[in-house]
């Protein structure tokens, strides 16, 4: 047991955890004030949720014993026989409590994420029973596909520092499917203006987020030493790279925008995850840099395309800068930052098609859960608010409850 | 006694009060607004991409004035908020039954700021 890593797993714990909420504002900021409140409110009530399924059973299906490489079996339900001991095989060096804790708040947030596609008409009920049927039957397997003791895609070889795939792609393509079924906001076909009520909000949560991040990717380490302290600037870096090149896009298009400054930011964020422990610093810049690129255009065209109102672009920032990581770790990755993994530059080209079997395996299986789950729900207790609870917004409809309210 | 409802470029709002107290009119309400007119909307940046907003903000500001400062007050607005450009606003002008002040109970023109 080494305290000075349980001291940094506990310390990025905490950082992991406050990127919900950071989410929450992030997102709320985005949408009309009538749904600020019923927007905090989805990602606040998941980090209650998926907290409390996590140590019942979610662990124990994504890091228990392993079943035919698909998914853990249940015999660490409620957590029996995981206590103050390190694993024998998950971060070593501290507690397995400890790495139970760092774990949830990963699973907390991917659920969270994909909140961004269905925000100002999703009746709560039904989006509580979708966030734990899709955490119970999309996150847990998948994670263990990746990061478990014996996971398909881990004998395999896939490199996924912090959850590329697991996290950014997996919640990303499941928010396209659920908005798919979902069905548009209204007005949204007719080109409505839908006013970002808070662009301040966007900010500060997209800060909080950038400095929760050094505990999702440096965390990720898993130890307090050379590696995290890799994954620590190059995750800076990479934030930095493509912030300020989502910048210049939006300054050729028109303007340099603060929404657009601070969207890039987390577009960065996303592209490092899976690459921040395997790639030299440097890399971190190309990385960035080319996620907001690709996730520019990606909106543009959404946007212009006019389809689906997968309202906050969840796809083009999560799963598009996902997808970009998890390939770019197959180029960057070199065993003289990490002996674990290697890619194109070291010469080992096969290293990115296992990337790409990852990102389409996740894709696939996490695409069709998602869509049979919302349409199971749709056809069920039904997905959508009233016409009526939708004009007046999901903050009085669905909670009772207005962001500003009073006349003094 | 008129009321004068004058809506203008909310940057605008300094230059017009002034000018206003300038000629002794003290009393305005001040609230923002959102309206469209010739200007109609504008185009404001998204994260990729822009929207239209098709209502400016703009400022209202109400004052109730006797009959014969009436004109004084809508030439004195006028010309302090102008711009020459699209969206410089509108004025218009309402007949008042009575007024009265609260703190006092009177009524009539001698409730006018600066009368």
């Amino acid at each position: 047991m080494n305290s000075g890593d349980t001291a940094w797993l506990l310390t990025s714990t905490a950082l992991v955890l406050l990127m919900t909420p950071a989410l929450a504002f992030f997102y709320g900021g985005m949408v009309r004030r009538k749904n600020l409140l019923s927007t905090i409110m989805m990602s606040f009530t998941i980090l209650c949720m998926v907290s409390v399924l996590w140590i019942i059973y979610g662990y124990t299906m994504t890091f228990g014993p392993d079943v035919r490489g698909l998914v853990g079996n249940l015999s660490w339900f409620g957590l029996t026989g995981v206590g103050q001991d390190p694993s024998s095989v998950y971060a070593v060096t501290v507690p397995h409590l400890a790495f139970v804790a760092f774990q949830a708040t990963f699973a907390i947030i991917t659920v969270a994420l994909w909140t961004g596609a269905v925000v100002e008409r999703i009746k709560f009920g039904s989006l509580l029973a979708f966030a734990a049927l899709w955490f119970t039957l999309v996150y847990c397997p998948v994670a263990h596909w990746v990061w478990g003791n014996g996971g398909w895609l881990a004998q395999l070889g896939v490199l996924d520092f912090a959850g590329g795939t697991v996290v950014h792609v997996n919640a990303g393509i499941s928010a396209l499917a659920l908005a798919m079924v979902l069905g548009p906001r209204m007005g949204f076909k007719e080109g409505e203006s839908m006013e970002p009520n808070n662009i301040p909000f966007v900010v500060l949560g997209a800060a909080l987020l950038w400095f929760g991040w050094f505990g999702f990717n440096a965390g990720s380490a898993l130890t307090a030493g050379g590696l995290a302290s890799t994954a620590f600037i190059a995750t800076n870096t990479s934030a930095a790279a493509a912030g300020f090149t989502w910048m210049i896009l939006g300054w050729i298009h028109r303007r340099p925008s603060v929404l657009g400054a601070a969207t890039g930011a987390v577009v960065g964020l996303v592209a490092i995850t899976p690459a921040a422990g395997f790639v030299p610093v440097w890399a971190a810049i190309p990385i960035g840099a080319i996620a907001s690129i690709i996730s520019y255009y990606v909106m543009v065209w959404r946007a212009k395309a006019n389809r689906v109102d997968e309202s906050l672009d969840v796809f083009a920032c999560h799963g598009v800068g996902g997808t970009w990581g998890a390939l770019a770790t197959g180029i960057f990755a070199t065993t003289t930052v990490n002996s674990a993994g290697s890619g194109l530059l070291d010469g080992n080209w096969k290293q990115i098609l296992v990337q790409l079997a990852a990102i389409t395996a996740t894709m696939a299986y996490a695409f069709v859960v998602s869509w049979l789950l919302a349409r199971a729900l749709k056809a069920t207790m039904g997905l959508r608010v009233k016409e009526e609870e939708e004009s007046v917004g999901l903050d009085i409809s669905q909670h009772g409850e207005t962001a500003y309210g009073g006349v003094s | 006694m008129k009321k004068i409802e004058a809506i203008i470029r909310p940057e605008k709002l300094h230059a017009v009060k002034d000018a206003l107290s300038a000629k002794g009119m003290l009393g305005m309400t001040v609230t923002h607004v959102n309206g469209r007119g010739r200007q109609k909307g504008i185009a404001l940046q998204w994260r990729a991409g822009e929207y239209r907003v098709d209502f400016l903000p703009k400022v209202k500001i109400e004052m109730v004035l006797a009959d014969e400062e009436c004109q004084i007050a809508i030439d004195t607005i006028c010309r302090a908020a102008k711009t020459g450009r699209e969206g410089d606003g509108m004025i218009f002008v309402l007949p008042v039954e009575n007024a009265y002040r609260v703190r006092t109970s009177d009524c009539g023109e001698v409730c006018i700021p600066g009368k």
